[in-house]
């Protein structure tokens, strides 16, 4: 198993005419994705890849069922696109956008919070549950199918630890990019109660960086109530305060946010802590008996 | 964007907070003029920069007669001002506020933040204000109220009350009612302006009974600078890093650190990882410099270029993870840079990713010597061993 994306997700890419909506449209077609609409208000009737372009989010599920949505809309129509999309009942809405205004994710979170879509993201790399799908732009041949989750408020650095997991012959059932805005959708706690209950998800790597309580907050979730191994890594330990480090989110302030106090908490919740990036993959070999 | 005191005050005073009459002046012979405009004594002389802790760094200065003014602003103008914010060389004072002195009664703390886990703006009130709220926070928590907001409501008197009536000992019925309408008003101009943060501190009541904002210090929201174009005139690149100015100009995220190891990485929080393994092999980062999860070979010239203008850097580490751009691609992309800017300094790259081989091959391959890395632990030694 995985969660909330697989071989059964139809997908659609609302700003599916963009340059990046076009390109990692191409991606994810390669990769296996069924993406069966797009979305670009004023290009309905259309097709990119071979793919029917819809000026509604409505008339994609209407007409061609989807279930799934992920988001290249520019940042200033991004919250309404999300909206759209959580209006239309979509289950699964990621958002990979950067630069959306925090105050238009107030609204978005607010509205969110009594409909029963999952919002991924924004400012993410998407969600992959490898051999079966991937909606978002992370690089599908790093993927191997297997056990271990991935959860992470970073891109790249989760391109490198996926591709530490699958050199050390650990697989993964879904690797999730949460986002590295200061709000986002789903958080580290979200995705570990859905691995919680997936039987397929044998251990978690936790990917967290400064900014925020959400590691934290984690940690205290998995002292609590999750079973399973999870090995964390935390970015930032030399990053100044005061400073945003690239995302919006990654910002040590007013005494909050510190590398430090979240490897504490997370060690303090008896959670493996690697703290050389480059030993993760062995890390988790190790962690996971398998060394 | 961060705002200096007296854009922020200027916007207070357009929007029902009340704040004291003050001058911005940035040549010692407007003072004469202001101090006679400007009611005193005594006189408050405030530098105008974005850091905070000016009051202990000596930028915050409390005179009683007209040529102290003069002089305590000649003494700050054109001047380095070091808080404990700025690093030993400080920052330079390029304007000074002149304000009128108050009498002040007590002091309260006022601000409004985006609270993240709760994703939710928040109004945080203590009557222990005039100290920093880091200190109140861990000696006296009990001392700082918050009410968070509902965005589909926005902000209700009676959450003006709950911070008000808690206040001991209690206020007159006159201050309650300034003290609400100035939580309504900056709860508008948080909303309207797109703040990331807005904080008052002191937010002073005087002897004759006035509320009166002290300080102000204003975040705009970056990400919406979009929507909000009139602000933008208020952005001082003067405050800025010479180098962080040019990185802002090609779009490059770039933050200057002590150290003297430049880095150049792929994607945020790789960049940051990178930078802590550095710092674990023995040897400190001289940057923070992501040049884009999908980084192409353009911008890794602009970035070379952006770190061999920093002069303490001594050695510069690549680190990119080629994930749908291939690393043979950006392994070009480093070649070139390294060509056109000449680099003298041992260039380190860690290649990881989508046809590292081939990626790898052609480094090796060229005239320019690299020392290529398999791994990061191994990128990290060999930057440590070039710096030592």
């Amino acid at each position: 198993m995985s969660i909330l994306v697989d071989e059964k997700s139809r997908v659609v890419v609302q700003g599916i005419t963009g340059r990046e909506g076009t390109f990692h449209t191409k991606l994810m077609i390669e990769y296996g994705t069924a993406v069966a609409a797009g979305v670009t208000p004023g290009k309905g009737g259309k097709t990119v890849e071979d793919v029917p372009v819809f000026n509604t989010l409505k008339d994609a599920v209407d007409k061609e069922g989807v279930n799934v949505s992920c988001i290249f809309v520019p940042p200033p129509f991004a919250a309404d696109a999300i909206i759209e999309a959580a209006s239309a009942g979509l289950k699964v809405i990621v958002c990979i956008t950067e630069g959306i205004p925090t105050l238009d994710m107030v609204k978005v979170a607010s509205f969110l919070e009594d409909k029963d879509s999952v919002l991924i993201g924004p400012n993410c790399p998407g969600i992959i549950s490898p051999g079966k799908t991937k909606v978002g732009i992370m690089p599908g041949p790093i993927h191997m199918q297997g056990e271990m989750a991935v959860i992470s408020r970073s891109g790249t650095l989760t391109y490198e630890v996926v591709d530490q997991l699958t050199g050390a012959g650990l697989g993964q059932s879904t690797c999730i990019g949460i986002g590295g805005d200061p709000i986002i959708g789903t958080t580290f706690i979200d995705h570990l109660k859905w691995f919680k209950e997936d039987p397929e998800t044998k251990g978690v790597i936790l990917i967290g960086e400064i900014g925020g309580t959400a590691e934290e907050e984690a940690a205290e979730y998995i002292q609590k109530e999750f079973n399973k191994p999870v090995i964390a890594f935390i970015a930032g330990q030399t990053a100044p305060p005061g400073r945003r480090m690239g995302h919006a989110g990654a910002i040590i302030s007013g005494g909050q946010g510190r590398a430090e106090d979240k490897i504490n908490a997370l060690k303090a919740g008896g959670i493996t802590v690697c703290m050389n990036l480059g030993n993760l993959g062995q890390t988790a070999l190790e962690v996971m008996g398998r060394s | 964007m961060k705002l200096h005191e007296y854009q922020a005050k200027d916007i207070f005073g357009k929007s029902g907070i009340p704040i004291p009459n003050g001058q911005l002046v940035t040549d010692v012979d407007q003072v004469t003029k202001v101090t006679q405009i400007i009611s005193g004594a005594p006189w408050v002389v405030k530098a105008q920069v974005h850091a905070g802790g000016r009051g202990k760094g000596g930028g915050v200065r409390v005179v009683h007669y007209p040529y102290e003014v003069a002089t305590a602003t000649e003494d700050l103008l054109g001047k380095p001002l070091v808080t404990k914010q700025t690093g030993t060389d400080g920052v330079i004072v390029n304007q000074v506020l002149i304000e009128e002195g108050v009498e002040i009664e007590r002091e309260f703390y006022l601000s409004m933040v985006i609270d993240r886990s709760s994703a939710m703006p928040a109004m945080i009130f203590s009557q222990a204000g005039g100290m920093e709220i880091e200190e109140v926070a861990s000696k006296t928590p009990e001392l700082i109220l918050k009410e968070y907001i509902d965005p589909a409501v926005g902000w209700m008197p009676h959450q003006s009350r709950n911070l008000i009536y808690g206040i001991d000992p209690p206020l007159s019925l006159g201050s309650v009612k300034t003290l609400m309408s100035i939580m309504a008003n900056l709860y508008r101009v948080f909303t309207t302006l797109d703040c990331s943060l807005v904080e008052i501190n002191p937010l002073a009541i005087t002897k004759d009974g006035k509320v009166i904002a002290l300080d102000a210090k204003m975040t705009i929201d970056d990400n919406a600078l979009f929507r909000q174009k009139e602000l933008l005139h208020f952005d001082d690149p003067r405050e800025k890093d010479p180098l962080e100015l040019m990185a802002e100009k090609y779009s490059l995220n770039y933050i200057r650190l002590d150290g003297n190891v430049g880095a150049m990485v792929n994607g945020a929080g790789l960049a940051m990882a990178t930078m802590d393994v550095i710092k674990m092999a023995g040897a400190e980062p001289a940057n923070f410099l992501d040049v884009g999860g999908g980084a192409s070979e353009d911008m890794i010239t602009k970035g070379v270029e952006i770190i061999l203008k920093d002069r303490r850097v001594k050695a510069i580490l690549v680190n990119i993870f080629g994930g749908i751009l291939r690393c043979d691609v950006l392994a070009r992309g480093v070649l070139a840079a390294a060509r056109k800017r000449m680099i003298r300094l041992p260039l380190i790259v860690r290649l990881k990713g989508t046809n590292v081989e081939e990626g790898r091959e052609i480094l090796r391959n060229s005239d320019l010597q690299f020392f290529v890395a398999k791994d990061l632990a191994e990128a990290a030694e060999l930057v440590a061993k070039q710096v030592s």
